[in-house]
């Protein structure tokens, strides 16, 4: 998460210039470097579809259900990120295995905007995409532009392991919903499965003599012990306070039901004015008012708070499963990295201790002007396959969408714990759908100008929401953004 | 022999004017038009929609509230970094004490160490300049907080950039770190070329430092300080701000909307939100913005030409 962008600075001496020159240049200057216009329009379209003729189709058979052209050419693009690119490498092997005719054109990638961008606006896309990072492209305006291929077919046809298994009952819960925006088609498959919650060191939990605290007056007694210790109870992303309601949300949804979480998604008037949100807030508040918050937190970006998480400074991280293979470098061996769901308040909470938000991450999305979709997304149930989706949870210490295929890997220490806290959540399982549906909003506008003003102190949780509800509320009446609703 | 001149000069302009035309002067209008329409950057479809994006930028108040933050940057950031290089140059270049047997204009001793001193930022790239600084202005572990520590300021803990109140300064820090060694070295070498006998004859006249500067130097300097005032007023409207504004501040642009600028809106509408046509939109008013700075300084600074 997080990004970086690199911008040069070229200037140089120019002692050699007469002053006079320079003052003329400088006015010729002001046209050049006017900046993003002409960045802008490079990428502009050429207009009209120029994408060439698609692959022809090629025979249905058993196991070519998706009847792939053997020998049409297929491209394929990838982030290449946190989980790195060999887990794709290794299936785009197996593609080529069983079509050796194929010519497999395979990339990796961190811009995947920028290489992308100027080809879906020359209507020749390539045929399959993992459109993740910094620099994801909309997949709402994506869908909205008719730019990507429907993937029922893929989910409707036999697995890659078992003729008589649907592809679609080989994945997680949510991952099909999740990938369906407005209706029925699934215009995205996200690959990987991150679990969210609350990180922490079971080895510092237990120097503390405690357990994962199951409600807000636990959590406040552990973190008052740990104080004591010298050590802050919690730390986030403080320059990217979005990283907060990895565990809020779902403690948002433990407390008021899911449907609290369904409105704020559906955008609703007052949603955010539910007592469950304001209880919430006002715990997350408590933390920072007795001082149980890292000093200094809310100027850490993600990757400094997880290195001061790791060095003990604070027992507690809301964060993602992909924590394990980010901070692998400086989490200690004796750690004892474990996730849990997010505390509750009390009793009175409307779902059990254990609810907990996971999703589907890494999208993967067929695009409907790319030659060969059919390529594409016999690409996708190659990747679905049980040994592929061993091959990437072994590799990046991630779940897959695919549904199992742990048996037989050593888990390292957070994702055994993962899969522990998956299997203790059972039904309750939450998906606040406003971290994919509206992302200005959730980050910038819930997460910075609210829960980040919050957190460090400077405003209260009734300002925050009504703060919040007011970004929400403008976003709804926003016409120049596709609204969404749970169906 | 006026016969042919202006041919003569045609001549030799065409190609690099066609160029200029077709990679620069295109895309504006390029972009402009893009701004009537409601591309999304993401397809080829879109269709025309007249000044609506023009209507929204108005009622944003994102965007008013970057348009001031860049307006600051083009009025501040010239401001400090010029005076410090003027004073610098100055020092380097004329303010030294008067030594027996040397030249009558002479710099500070070690002047020539500290000109490599001021240059040296230059050599860095401004992404290596914001990350390096994102480190030092780290609350918990950072430089600055750990310094403060160190004499005692353990009480004195900034948020820095996670402070709405600061962190605009901070990152406008950064840039006046980085740009004003070049500006020691265009001033130096204007300054080289300011006759010494005018120095000598203020010398005679018992002239001090102060008098020398604002009476001889800064004058004969005019030219180079406008045009590096419209230099770096476009850099600070431009790529330098975007840079450490994308990479150093939270969210980025926050906390709280605190140092959005409007190359960096520009950005994220385009390739974030899928909003190319609306990004053009700022991208114009930036383009206003921009000339209307440039139009601005160099009436403002206009002078009677000294010859010498």
């Amino acid at each position: 998460m997080g990004s970086t962008s690199a911008e040069n600075n070229g200037a140089v001496g120019t002692s050699g210039v007469g002053r006079r020159d320079l003052i003329k240049r400088s006015a010729a200057l002001g046209l050049i470097s006017v900046p993003a216009m002409s960045f802008l329009s490079a990428c502009a379209s050429s207009g009209g579809d120029s994408g060439g003729e698609k692959a022809k189709a090629g025979t249905k058979t058993a196991k070519n259900p998706l009847a792939v052209n053997d020998s049409a050419p297929m491209e394929f693009v990838l982030f290449d990120g946190g989980f790195g690119k060999e887990y794709a490498e290794d299936a785009v092997k197996i593609y080529e295995k069983d079509f050796p005719k194929a010519k497999v054109k395979f990339a990796a990638t961190q811009k995947i905007q920028s290489t992308l961008q100027p080809r879906f606006n020359q209507g020749t896309p390539p045929d399959l995409i993992d459109n993740s990072g910094a620099e994801q492209m909309d997949m709402g305006v994506l869908a909205s532009k008719n730019q990507l291929t429907d993937l029922t077919p893929l989910l409707d046809a036999p697995s890659y392991d078992d003729p008589a298994k649907k592809v679609r009952d080989t994945l997680r819960p949510g991952i099909v919903e999740m990938g369906q925006l407005d209706g029925s088609p699934v215009w995205i498959l996200y690959y990987a499965y991150t679990v969210y919650g609350v990180w922490y060191s079971q080895k510092a939990l237990d120097s503390l003599d405690e357990q994962y605290p199951e409600t807000w007056d636990q959590m406040l007694a552990v973190c008052a012990k740990a104080k004591k210790k010298g050590m802050a109870g919690w730390t986030y992303a403080g320059k990217y306070p979005y990283y907060l309601p990895f565990s809020l949300y779902p403690m948002i949804g433990k407390v008021g039901g899911r449907e609290v979480l369904d409105a704020i998604d559906n955008l609703e008037p007052n949603a955010w004015k539910h007592p469950a949100v304001k209880a919430c807030f006002d715990a997350y508040y408590e933390l920072q008012q007795k001082g149980y918050v890292l000093k200094g937190t809310p100027g850490l970006d993600h990757i400094q708070s997880q290195t001061a998480w790791a060095e003990g400074k604070a027992l507690f991280i809301p964060n993602g499963s992909w924590v394990e293979n980010e901070s692998a470098n400086v989490i200690p061996k004796d750690f004892d990295l474990a996730v849990s769901a997010p505390t509750g308040l009390d009793s009175s909470d409307k779902l059990p201790f254990g609810t907990i938000w996971a999703s589907g991450g890494e999208p993967f999305i067929v695009p409907a002007k790319g030659k060969n979709a059919a390529g594409g997304m016999e690409q996708l149930r190659i990747m679905l396959s049980e040994a592929s989706s061993k091959n990437f949870t072994g590799k990046v210490k991630s779940l897959t969408a695919y549904n199992g295929g742990t048996d037989g890997i050593t888990l390292t220490p957070g994702l055994k714990s993962g899969v522990a806290a998956l299997e203790k959540a059972g039904d309750n399982v939450v998906n606040p759908r406003i971290q994919d549906w509206y992302v200005q909003l959730q980050k910038e506008q819930i997460g910075v100008a609210g829960l980040g003003e919050m957190m460090a102190g400077r405003i209260t949780p009734a300002e925050a929401i009504k703060k919040i509800q007011g970004f929400a509320d403008a976003a709804a009446k926003d016409s120049s953004i596709k609204h969404y609703k749970h169906q | 022999m006026q016969h042919g001149k202006y041919r003569f000069i045609v001549g030799f302009l065409a190609l690099p004017l066609g160029l200029y035309a077709l990679f620069v002067v295109w895309p504006f209008i390029q972009s402009i038009y893009y701004s009537f329409t409601d591309w999304t950057g993401l397809s080829p479809e879109f269709k025309m929609v007249g000044l609506d994006n023009y209507r929204r930028m108005l009622d944003d108040e994102i965007f008013w509230k970057s348009l001031q933050h860049s307006l600051m940057f083009a009025v501040v950031l010239p401001l400090v970094t010029l005076s410090l290089a003027l004073f610098f140059a100055f020092m380097i270049n004329v303010g030294g004490r008067r030594r027996r047997g040397g030249p009558v204009v002479s710099g500070v001793r070690g002047s020539s160490f500290y000109k490599i001193v001021y240059f040296f930022p230059q050599v860095l790239s401004i992404a290596i300049v914001a990350l390096l600084f994102a480190f030092a202005y780290n609350p918990d572990s950072g430089a600055i907080n750990s310094l403060l520590r160190g004499v005692g300021l353990g009480s004195l803990q900034p948020l820095w950039l996670g402070d709405p109140n600061l962190a605009l300064w901070c990152v406008m820090a950064v840039l006046v770190w980085s740009t004003v060694g070049f500006f020691v070295v265009l001033f130096s070498a204007g300054m080289a070329s300011i006759p010494t006998d005018l120095y000598e004859a203020a010398l005679l006249d018992g002239a001090g430092r102060a008098t020398t500067f604002f009476r001889i130097t800064l004058p004969l300097l005019w030219d180079t300080v406008q045009s590096g005032w419209v230099y770096m007023g476009i850099l600070a409207l431009g790529a330098e701000s975007f840079a450490v504004v994308q990479i150093m501040t939270t969210g980025p642009g926050g906390p709280d909307y605190s140092t959005t600028v409007l190359v960096l809106y520009v950005y994220q509408k385009a390739f974030r939100d899928g909003q190319a046509a609306y990004a053009t939109t700022i991208g114009v008013a930036l383009l206003v913005v921009t000339l209307a700075f440039a139009a601005v300084v160099m009436r403002l600074g206009r002078r009677e030409r000294l010859e010498y």
